[in-house]
């Protein structure tokens, strides 16, 4: 309009992330997050269990070449998701501080998130080295033990940390060679989302990562006792939620990993144990002669 | 047995056009100083001395001469950097530094392996597919390394050395100076690089990479010189750490001479390692294994697998293989794409070689070279095979360093394993054979560092690589290169 200095921004459609696309929720539904003053940030997809079984499948199916990925590109693939987000900084901040959160605290959280994936590209190559093992059997035997990931992992991300505790659970999964699907913070959905637009652009396979938004309460059942999920990871809740996952995830002796007390804030929220978390021990026997 | 030819006869009478690597998009200046405190700086002496490239005798550049007092200053800068910005750094920004070089390494790869191949001779191929990329794996790896030094060893509290020193062959230039720098930044101390004389371009194109990295100045120094410059820096009374990659004899001067002090030091030095080939190993296999395994890199390779052993009713085969494989090698540009071998390094080292052709020859052995040409200019050799030596020979004893291949038989797995150890080396071994069990069997036998199964020559990161015996002391490489580099403190 003649006269007019005022740009009319372009808001986004925060998607969900399934198998390297951003489809819809496919049941149409949505939920309003509000700013503190009431307004309305954004219409986010409140994803469904189908949503979960769709993302289980994209998981499960990208397993295969991601395991079979060697280590250094592993860690390759995990140092360029920091690079991108590096160069996203701004935008991250941004998004957190329309979350409520304020710039100081942002910035923090955004930094701690690149460096906490340099942390997590750095192990890829090495965490094998410090769990694995040659067993010296008393028979003519070559004989070791080496990890290997676990399969699928569903993961219900820190409710409190809308980047920092995601980007602190996504990473020791993925760079162990496993595949997840994840619930974003129900209240702090949004960097979940822009967080799935960078691994998207750093050549992390599609079905690596699947990231749904939507209730907890809706959801937390579905996560804990799908049958072509291996292990189960959730961060928030009390002992009854704990009971609950543990009881649900019995139908397929899945691995339960409750991260109840982990400060995402500083290092004390990453370790090579972490990885170790999701990870099989396979052990080798054979025989030694002529 | 059949020893036929074997050979598909299909491309008789065509020939490789010629696949040139393009140089107008390398940058190499007429005169380098030395990398001293985060910039180039004149020698003490004022003396230069030239880098020639072995494939056309053509002067490339030339390089500073560093004398003692450039040395006290190179280790001056380090130790104030050490005890300055790099000690007071967090381990994971000491660690964030290594990843930017190892970064600019793989945007400048081509770069660097084309000057690689312009000033050692080796094919573009290897520079290109092997040298450049396992560099930039090296500081990958070893930058992952330096907040985690405490998971390595558990139930110490691991602290940097220092300053440390550091001295490289010929052979590998960009690899070896990564196999020494990245370890030792990861470490937490800072460096002395030496280079050595006929290949040091590519240690002052990473001199620019460390300052466009802008690690503190100090940090990393690399300074150029022969041995002189490298005795100036072993025996520098403020260096605390001494890494050396080069001749069992150099090596033993160097232990001697750090006798008495309390500097740590690694040494990676000579082999002669057996490549074993078993009757039921899958031969074909075991031929391009025996050919990567002495002809990579002309042969200028400490683990390079030097003398063959094959299992007596094989042996005819083999050697007819091995023979025909040879006829298709091509020697000649080093900057050419279809290049199997290269130059040799310098004018001595031919020199070296060929005496050790004459030595073989005068003991009786029977020689066999490959019937191909190589250029008019430039230090070349065929690729060489020896049969008829006995374990006494020359050629089965000393390290050549060359496309020089002496080959024996053995009837049983011990005759096999006895012949092989027969040597003061034990860096590395090979071993060809379908049964596991037999693999497991000599793996366990062979006095040597590394040891090959159905492969040869392979190197990563993440492996540890060192010898037993006179093939030197520590490892580098892997979890276990990190010790070499630290204190371990209860």
């Amino acid at each position: 309009m003649a006269g007019s200095t005022a740009r009319v921004p372009v808001a986004k459609t925060y998607k969900i992330y399934i198998g390297g696309k951003f489809p819809r929720t496919e049941s149409g539904r949505y939920f309003a997050l509000n700013s503190s003053d009431g307004s309305v940030i954004a219409n986010v997809c409140r994803g469904s269990r189908k949503d979960f079984r769709n993302s289980v499948v994209a998981a499960r199916s990208a397993f295969g070449g991601w395991s079979a990925a060697s280590a250094y590109l592993r860690g390759q693939i995990l140092y360029r998701i920091a690079e991108l987000l590096e160069g996203r900084n701004e935008q991250f901040v941004g998004e957190l501080v329309l979350q409520g959160i304020s710039r100081r605290k942002a910035k923090k959280e955004v930094e701690a998130s690149i460096d906490r994936l340099i942390y997590y590209a750095g192990w890829s190559d090495k965490y094998q080295q410090i769990f694995s093992a040659v067993n010296p059997v008393s028979s003519a035997h070559f004989n070791f033990s080496v990890l290997e990931p676990t399969g699928v992992v569903s993961l219900l991300a820190p409710d409190e940390s809308s980047l920092l505790g995601l980007v602190s659970n996504i990473a020791p999964i993925i760079v162990g060679g496993n595949t997840c699907v994840v619930l974003a913070s129900e209240q702090l959905p949004l960097c979940a989302i822009s967080f799935a637009e960078v691994l998207h652009a750093s050549d992390v396979p599609g079905g690596v990562v699947n990231i749904l938004t939507g209730y907890r309460e809706e959801l937390t059942d579905q996560f804990a006792s799908h049958m072509d999920v291996n292990a189960v990871v959730f961060c928030d809740g009390d002992s009854e939620v704990a009971r609950n996952v543990q009881e649900k995830a019995a139908d397929n002796v899945k691995r339960v990993l409750a991260r109840f007390d982990n400060d995402w804030t500083t290092d004390a929220g990453q370790s090579p144990y972490l990885i170790n978390e999701t990870q099989e021990t396979k052990t080798t026997w054979h025989p030694i002669g002529s | 047995m059949s020893t036929e030819s074997t050979k598909l006869a299909f491309n008789d009478g065509w020939q490789y056009a010629p696949a040139p690597e393009s140089t107008d998009h390398i940058r190499i200046d007429d005169q380098y100083g030395l990398f001293i405190n985060g910039e180039f700086v004149e020698p003490e002496s004022d003396r230069y001395f030239e880098t020639v490239n072995p494939a056309t005798e053509q002067t490339l550049s030339s390089v500073a001469l560093a004398s003692g007092a450039d040395v006290d200053r190179a280790v001056k800068a380090a130790r104030k950097a050490y005890s300055g910005a790099w000690s007071k750094m967090s381990a994971s920004d000491r660690g964030k530094y290594i990843y930017r070089i190892a970064r600019i390494l793989q945007e400048r790869a081509r770069e660097f392996a084309t000057i690689e191949s312009l000033d050692g001779g080796k094919p573009i191929r290897e520079s290109r597919d092997i040298d450049i990329p396992l560099a930039a794996a090296h500081f990958f790896y070893y930058a992952g390394w330096a907040d985690k030094l405490e998971y390595a060893f558990p139930g110490r509290r691991p602290v940097s050395l220092g300053v440390a020193g550091q001295i490289i062959p010929w052979n590998f230039p960009l690899l070896m100076a990564a196999w020494k720098i990245a370890p030792a930044l990861a470490c937490g101390n800072t460096v002395v690089l030496k280079p050595a004389e006929t290949t040091p371009l590519t240690a002052m194109k990473l001199a620019e990479v460390i300052r466009d990295a802008e690690l503190p100045p100090g940090v990393v120094n690399i300074i150029t010189g022969a041995g002189d410059t490298g005795a100036e820096i072993v025996n520098h009374p403020d260096v605390n750490k001494v890494a050396f990659t080069g001749s069992t004899e150099v090596g033993k001067i160097i232990q001697r001479s750090l006798a008495g002090t309390d500097k740590k030091y690694t040494l990676e030095l000579g082999g002669k390692a057996a490549n074993i080939i078993f009757a039921d190993a899958a031969i074909d296999e075991a031929v391009e294994g025996i050919v990567n395994g002495i002809f990579f890199n002309q042969g200028h390779v400490c683990c390079a697998g030097s003398r063959l052993f094959v299992q007596e009713s094989v042996a005819e085969e083999v050697v007819h293989k091995l023979r025909e494989r040879m006829e298709t090698l091509i020697v000649g540009d080093p900057l050419d794409k279809n290049t199997d071998i290269g130059a040799i390094n310098s004018a001595a080292q031919l020199e070296t070689i060929e005496s050790y052709l004459k030595i073989g020859q005068d003991e009786g052995a029977e020689m066999y070279q490959s019937s191909c040409s190589v250029p008019g200019q430039g230090y070349w050799c065929r690729p060489t095979i020896f049969t008829g030596v006995s374990q006494s020979n020359r050629i089965v004893q000393d390290e050549i360093f060359g496309p020089v291949l002496a080959i024996q038989t053995f009837r049983t797995l011990e005759e096999g394993l006895t012949k092989a150890n027969n040597t003061p080396y034990g860096l590395s071994g090979g071993v060809w054979t379908d049964k596991g069990a037999k693999i497991f069997k000599m793996t366990q036998q062979i006095r040597a560092g590394v040891i090959w199964a159905n492969t040869f020559n392979k190197f990563d990161p993440t492996s540890p690589f060192g010898g037993y015996k006179e093939s030197g002391v520590g490892r580098e490489g892997g979890l276990h290169g990190l010790g070499a580099y630290l204190k371990l403190e209860t």
